[in-house]
């Protein structure tokens, strides 16, 4: 039986100051992060248990693109009440998700972070010269060669092989572009008969495997920092999919490789077929409006991406069958199995359920209305625009207002998530201790927190279980506890 | 549209073709509401899209990420 597959999402938002004064993205994500803090917090990120140059193929390899962490360069960065880090990478915000036990959860959680994002934004605009404006939008690429992540993270065990993880998800994340995609006007290779793609992110992938993810970015990431007990886990860190705004999409890119993982783990998942050319195929994929394009297989035939989608979905409902299934994996069951038959009857069916074709429709309308070329300025803005997380001015949350769009969760639960964390995994810990003993915590990682009690010693709590920490678990305690002290005395007591 | 052929098809009792007028009327006026409801849209996106996109959209340059 596979174990808890817990899940966080990261996003890196693309920034922009508009105004009178140039800022500079480090100094302007620095703002948002620093305005979305309070002025006493100086909780810092604990580093001890990260090595992200450990590679899960057993060794190390330096890498002269890491930059240096951004603790030691002082930028901004704060632990959140929801369990999620919030801080700056790469020259972006970034949002960190806390750990979710399901799918539906990461969906909450990663929208949660889009309307911090909002809020972040227009509170830094403030402290900017009148005029200035901060926008902040959940993509993955500027459209002119910089490209900037979204990572899924997976708790894993470590007795699965890494090359069996290689060889049963590659063709998988190859061909889940049919809804992982956000859809992008051009492309990274001057392809004039590619004036739109399923992915924002594809292009920009250059490996079948490897440990970077800054240059020649693979399909399989193979970094290894498990943020658990490194004898029983590894956390599989997927940095090949695109940012959704979609929930639906958010929902599946999660699910659905939640239950490949468990199938993967299970031994229940029928060889998938063997791409003979996978990272091309990644872009043929991408360029592929019909989801249907031929990807040549190592036995000498050709499969088509919603062929590959089709073997994955059906060795899951045969995996599922006779299970006692949760409702949030027959929702993705069903939700999966709904895509890929409107995916077969025509792709582009899948506006309002996806973000690649509900972007498509948009485009279409307003170049048709306008009588535009693709290479037209206004599309390119109108692609950007769709993917600003302000909801007045966010062109996915115009459609989400008109009705146009499915949504997957209720924006109570979304706002409620903004300050509370998930009750079924250490984030519960996490984030309650930071509600309540804020002053008292020096710093906060995934697996510790480290108390200032008072006493001579600074007191760390390591929580190296993802499952443990949960509402369950130390809910009582938690509600009982009036100071940092009680807490630790009752925790080593 | 064959609806004039669909409704004299197979002889059909002048209830039926009725119905079926009324169903071909209800359709146009759904993909009316349709197409309505697509340009009130457009109009709302004419109005939030940042008014010069050509420098907007020549200025958004990020740095690369991971």
């Amino acid at each position: 039986m596979a174990i808890p597959k817990y899940v966080g999402t990261e996003t890196e938002f693309g920034i922009q100051v508009v105004g009178p004064t140039d800022v500079n993205p480090v100094l302007a994500s620095s703002l948002v992060v620093g305005a979305y803090r309070s002025a006493t917090d100086d909780v810092r990120w604990d580093h001890t248990d990260e090595h992200p140059l450990r590679d899960a193929r057993g060794y190390a390899e330096p890498d002269a693109h890491e930059p240096p962490s951004d603790d030691e360069l002082g930028l901004a960065n704060t632990v959140l009440t929801n369990g999620a880090r919030f801080y700056v990478d790469h020259a972006h915000p970034e949002y960190s998700s806390p750990e979710c036990s399901n799918a539906r959860d990461a969906v909450i959680w990663d929208k949660a972070g889009e309307r911090i994002l909002e809020d972040a934004a227009a509170r830094a605009a403030v402290t900017l010269p009148a005029g200035s404006r901060v926008l902040i939008h959940k993509n993955n690429t500027d459209g002119k060669g910089a490209a900037y992540g979204y990572h899924e993270n997976y708790l894993v065990p470590r007795g699965i092989p890494f090359p069996r993880l290689v060889r049963e998800l590659t063709p998988f994340f190859v061909t889940r572009l049919l809804y992982v995609g956000a859809g992008r006007v051009g492309n990274e290779f001057a392809l004039d008969d590619v004036p739109f793609q399923l992915s924002q992110r594809a292009d920009f992938f250059e490996v079948e495997v490897g440990l970077e993810t800054t240059l020649k970015r693979p399909i399989i990431n193979t970094r290894d920092e498990p943020h658990a007990d490194p004898e029983r886990y590894r956390r599989l860190h997927v940095i090949n999919g695109d940012a959704n705004l979609c929930e639906v999409a958010t929902f599946l890119k999660v699910g659905t490789t939640m239950l490949v993982l468990d199938m993967i783990e299970d031994d229940a998942l029928p060889p998938p077929p063997v791409l003979r050319e996978p990272v091309a195929d990644f872009h043929r994929v991408s360029h592929d409006l019909t989801c249907r394009v031929a990807l040549r297989t190592d036995d000498g035939d050709t499969v088509t991406p919603l062929a590959v989608q089709w073997h994955y979905l059906e060795a899951a409902k045969r995996y599922c069958k006779d299970r006692d299934l949760d409702p949030v994996t027959a929702d993705v069951l069903s939700r999966w199995e709904a895509v890929l038959t409107t995916a077969e009857e025509d792709p582009r069916r899948l506006a309002g359920t996806v973000d690649w074709a509900t972007k498509l429709e948009l485009l279409e309308g307003y170049r048709d209305r306008h009588g535009l070329a693709w290479g037209d300025a206004k599309l390119a803005m109108v692609d950007l625009q769709y993917h600003d997380v302000r909801r007045d001015k966010g062109l996915y949350n115009r459609l989400v207002a008109r009705g146009k769009v499915d949504r997957l969760v209720a924006e109570s639960e979304v706002q409620a998530a903004i300050t509370s964390p998930p009750e079924d995994t250490r984030a519960y810990f996490r984030g309650t201790c930071l509600a309540k003993f804020r002053s008292h915590i020096v710093a906060a990682g995934w697996d510790s927190l480290i108390f200032d009690t008072g006493r001579d010693a600074l007191q760390r709590v390591p929580m190296m279980d993802p499952g443990r920490g949960t509402k369950a678990h130390v809910g009582d305690l938690l509600d009982r506890v009036t100071t940092p002290a009680e807490l630790l005395d009752a925790l080593t007591g | 549209m064959s609806d004039g052929g669909q409704v004299k098809k197979g002889g059909a009792s002048r209830e039926e073709a009725e119905e079926q007028v009324e169903a071909t009327t209800k359709t146009t006026e759904d993909s009316k509401e349709l197409l309505d409801d697509v340009d009130e849209l457009l109009d709302e996106i004419d109005d939030v899209l940042e008014e010069n996109a050509e420098e907007f959209v020549k200025n958004y340059v990020q740095k690369g990420g991971q």
